[in-house]
């Protein structure tokens, strides 16, 4: 919680002897409480008064940096607690588990299976940014008794994959260390070292310690969990991540939801570290069950989502969500408006024209590409608004079009045929007023038909 | 040092309202936290689960919902069979046929398959028309007749056709209203102020402010409810506590990640997983906002958000 003038008073040399510009120690308090000067400005405070002041002024919610290189990803940092009163900073991470408890065979068929998830939506590149290799005990019967020997095949196997951060999930020290050892002798640190509770909280710390990577915090109720990262705090260590039970929804969801608010709201920094939320145990095998549960997580403080899979059924819904849930609300996404050539169109092709929202442009550009057909797209100023939004706020109009094409469309190509957006379809005929020498066509609603319609209109006019 | 969470508790709480009559009737609303905080307080009924079917019959849905309504062709044979689908709390028949720019059935013809699928099923009713505000409110006017006596859900009244469809809500008629604005807190009050004013009762109004697919401007589907449901519970508005609806499934089935057939998308794989998967992700959202009820398609999209919001709210009822 971040100190008051009066409690940064109580810290201070009391000597009022106006060194620092203030003409007494209480109102260069009050200013340091403000944030107007720094604390150095004052010769006398002691180092201990110092460090409190500078840890009382860092965010509730620490920001924990997972990964190395090229695959670091920032955690955390929020600092409110809905995104209409700032913006949400830290994306929801996710990640794919594998346990010690598969074999081999499922274990390759599972990266296989993520590994196809991969694609730009909106300038982003979307896929599964992290795994986790879990120390599965339940194993124990299954006939393979050298456990150990499995997770360690699991991790090296895992490690190749560049590019993404390890999730290093045991309670057990012995392995932990074996497996911090290996990755750290390949050059490896980009990992989590996951596995810290209130029994082995200080080997665990050690090793993370050394490795400078994060530590993940286990608890069996909200209370050690709560002790076990003050443990770990008292220890130094505050690049920390907790983990939510993963014994069932409700428990889940209540401990995520009430250790982000206690950072957040009450300014208890114990509570400010990213969540970890093992959806693939709270689903259970039900697979509809954990997409929904990675859904309700992504809106609701989930920093890093564990899943049992990963395909594209699951993901273009949730990277979708992500995307928009970690929009700047201040900033709507805008694309500059002209005129955009596609599949190597010249001033013949095709003319259609849509909106300057950024996701508006991204669908309708993908379909057009992927029609094969070239043609020019014409992005208006719209105000950075849907088709139908811009349309019912006036910013999308015969007149804002026709002004628009004949300004910076009709100078530069040939063409007089020009597609409308089948949601606009009211517009066409005062287009045609508008635009005296140009044939207007109504294109279909979504942009998904567009292939369809383009290669009809080439085969009418052939 | 135990772990003290101190900040959430409400002074208001939701209005309650409950559709259907009889053993099946369902009440929405009535908590008095933020969605599934069972932690602040108390959850009494669960969000409600419906499912959607239209006047069309089983030949408007979804290749991959299809074989779900074997040995079913018109609405009410699909209302029937849907009323043992598990999860599902309500039906709402969506009267899409009249649009005129579609099939431009006549109102009458749309009437006899409003009744014949009251006749169906005993499980509450919502009806729904063809998102064109005139038509609409002739449609919902003349369903709140036929259904006299069921106190179904009409969906919904607009700013601009209120002062018709607030008649359906008369005691003659007796259903409940739906009032729909377009992703603007301010809109949504706006039109319950203008509901209220004429003297529809609090408890005979849901709202319905605003629905999107996940990726497509769903943020401001999100933050609209957020604080819809602050405003209701920190600020106690009254003019904004009744409970949320948010019809998924027309928006969730219309874009591309669900409409892409796996011939079109290979590289996707199955289109029915991910149908179910943008159903349930975008419902799942909503309710982590404030919904108090989301109308879905596939019966397993039905099934799994009732399991997820059953598992959330348990021992809050
Ligand atoms: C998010 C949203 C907003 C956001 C804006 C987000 C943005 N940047 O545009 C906010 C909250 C600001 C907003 C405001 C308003 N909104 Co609004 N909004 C929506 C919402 C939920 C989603 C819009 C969206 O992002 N769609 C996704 C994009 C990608 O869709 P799209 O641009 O249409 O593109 C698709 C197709 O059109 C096609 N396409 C696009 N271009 C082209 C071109 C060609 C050639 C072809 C073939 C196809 C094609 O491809 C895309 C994919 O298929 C919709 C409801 C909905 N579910 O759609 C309402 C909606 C668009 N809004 C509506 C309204 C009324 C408004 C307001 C006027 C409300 C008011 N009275 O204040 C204001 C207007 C703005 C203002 N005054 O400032 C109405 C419009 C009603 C109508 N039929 O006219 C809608 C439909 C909601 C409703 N049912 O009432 N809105
Ligand atoms: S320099 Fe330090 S001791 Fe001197 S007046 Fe300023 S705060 Fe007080």
């Amino acid at each position: 919680m971040a100190l008051k003038g009066i409690d940064i008073f109580k810290l201070s040399p009391k000597k009022n002897c106006r060194e620092c510009g203030c003409p007494t120690c209480l109102s260069f308090c009050m200013k340091v409480a403000q944030g107007a000067v720094h604390p150095d400005r004052c010769p006398y405070f002691t180092k201990e008064a110092k460090a409190k002041i500078a840890e009382s002024s860092e965010p509730a919610m620490r920001t924990i940096t997972a990964g190395d290189g090229d695959t670091t990803y920032a955690l955390g940092g929020e600092t409110v607690l809905f995104r209409h009163e700032k913006a949400f900073v830290s994306p929801t991470r996710y990640a794919v588990c594998l346990s010690s408890a598969m074999s081999p065979e499922e274990a390759d068929r599972k990266l296989e299976e993520m590994r196809r998830v991969d694609y730009v939506r909106i300038g982003e590149r979307m896929f599964v940014e992290m795994v986790e290799i879990e120390d599965s005990t339940a194993c124990a019967g299954d006939g393979h008794t050298n456990l150990q020997e499995r997770y360690a095949e699991l991790i090296q196997k895992a490690a190749k994959l560049k590019d993404r951060v390890l999730i290093l999930t045991t309670h057990n020290t012995d392995l932990a260390s074996k497996a911090v050892d290996y990755l750290l002798s390949t050059g490896n640190r980009n990992f989590i070292l996951n596995g810290a509770d209130f029994n082995n909280y200080a080997e665990m710390n050690a090793l993370a310690v050394q490795a400078h990577i994060p530590l993940g915090v286990f608890g069996g109720n909200n209370d050690e969990l709560y002790d076990t990262i003050a443990l770990l705090e008292k220890l130094g260590n505050r690049n920390l991540l907790f983990n939510a039970p993963d014994t069932d929804v409700q428990s889940a969801f209540s401990t995520t939801v009430q250790f982000r608010r206690a950072a957040i709201k009450d300014g208890n920094r114990t509570c400010g570290y990213p969540s970890i939320v093992h959806v693939n145990k709270l689903a259970g095998a039900d697979a509809h069950l954990e997409a929904a549960l990675l859904s309700l997580f992504t809106v609701k403080y989930g920093s890093i989502l564990i899943a049992d899979r990963m395909t594209y059924a699951l993901a273009n819904p949730l990277y979708g969500l992500r995307q928009n849930i970690f929009s700047d609300p201040q900033k709507p996404m805008r694309v500059e408006p002209g005129i955009y050539p596609i599949n190597g169109a010249d001033e013949n092709s095709i003319l259609l024209t849509t909106t300057d929202f950024a996701l508006t442009c991204f669908l309708v550009e993908g379909e057009l590409e992927r029609s094969g057909v070239p043609c020019n797209l014409v992005i208006t100023d719209a105000g950075g608004y849907s088709v139908l939004t811009s349309w019912a706020a006036g910013k999308l109009s015969a007149s804002s079009i026709a002004s628009f094409v004949k300004e910076n469309v009709e100078p530069k190509v040939k063409c007089r045929t020009l597609c409308i957006p089948g949601k606009v379809a009211v517009l066409k005929k005062d287009l045609e007023k508008k635009l005296p020498g140009w044939k207007i066509f109504t294109a279909p609603r979504e942009a998904i038909q567009l292939g369809k319609f383009l290669k009809d209109m080439q085969r009418e006019n052939n | 040092m135990p772990f003290i969470s101190k900040s959430g508790k409400s002074a208001s709480r939701i209005c309650e309202v409950t559709v259907g009559t009889g053993d099946r009737a369902v009440t929405a609303g009535g908590e008095s936290s933020l969605p599934f905080y069972t932690f602040d307080g108390k959850t009494p009924n669960r969000p409600r689960t419906g499912i959607e079917i239209t006047d069309g019959g089983v030949a408007d849905q979804p290749a991959v919902v299809q074989k779900y309504y074997d040995g079913c062709v018109s609405a009410a044979d699909m209302a029937r069979k849907a009323s043992s689908f598990e999860g599902v709390d309500f039906i709402c028949l969506a009267l899409t046929g009249a649009d005129p720019n579609g099939k431009n059935r006549p109102a009458d013809e749309l009437m006899e398959t409003v009744r014949a699928v009251a006749d169906a099923t005993d499980l509450p009713l919502a009806v729904s028309g063809c998102d064109n505000a005139q038509i609409d409110a002739g449609l919902l006017r003349k369903a709140a007749q036929v259904l006299k006596g069921r106190n179904a859900l009409m969906l919904s009244a607009r700013e601009e056709n209120y002062e018709s469809v607030k008649k359906t809500a008369a005691p003659e008629f007796g259903q409940n209203i739906g009032a729909e604005s377009a992703d603007d807190i301010n809109l949504a009050k706006q039109l319950n102020i203008l509901l209220l004013q004429a003297e529809v009762p609090e408890n005979k109004i849901i709202m319905q402010p605003g629905t999107a697919a996940c990726g497509y401007g769903f943020e401001y589907v999100i933050s609209t409810i957020d604080r819809i449901r602050l405003a209701a519970l920190q600020q106690s508005d009254k003019t904004l506590q009744m409970p949320v609806i948010t019809p998924v499934a027309q928006e969730a089935w219309s874009v591309r990640e669900a409409a892409a057939t796996q011939d079109e998308m290979p590289e996707w794989g199955s289109q029915e997983e991910r149908g179910i998967d943008m159903e349930v992700e975008t419902a799942a959202a909503v309710l982590a906002a404030g919904s108090d009820a989301v109308i879905l398609k596939h019966p397993e999209s039905v099934r799994t958000i009732a399991a997820m919001t059953a598992a959330l709210t348990q021992g809050g009822q």
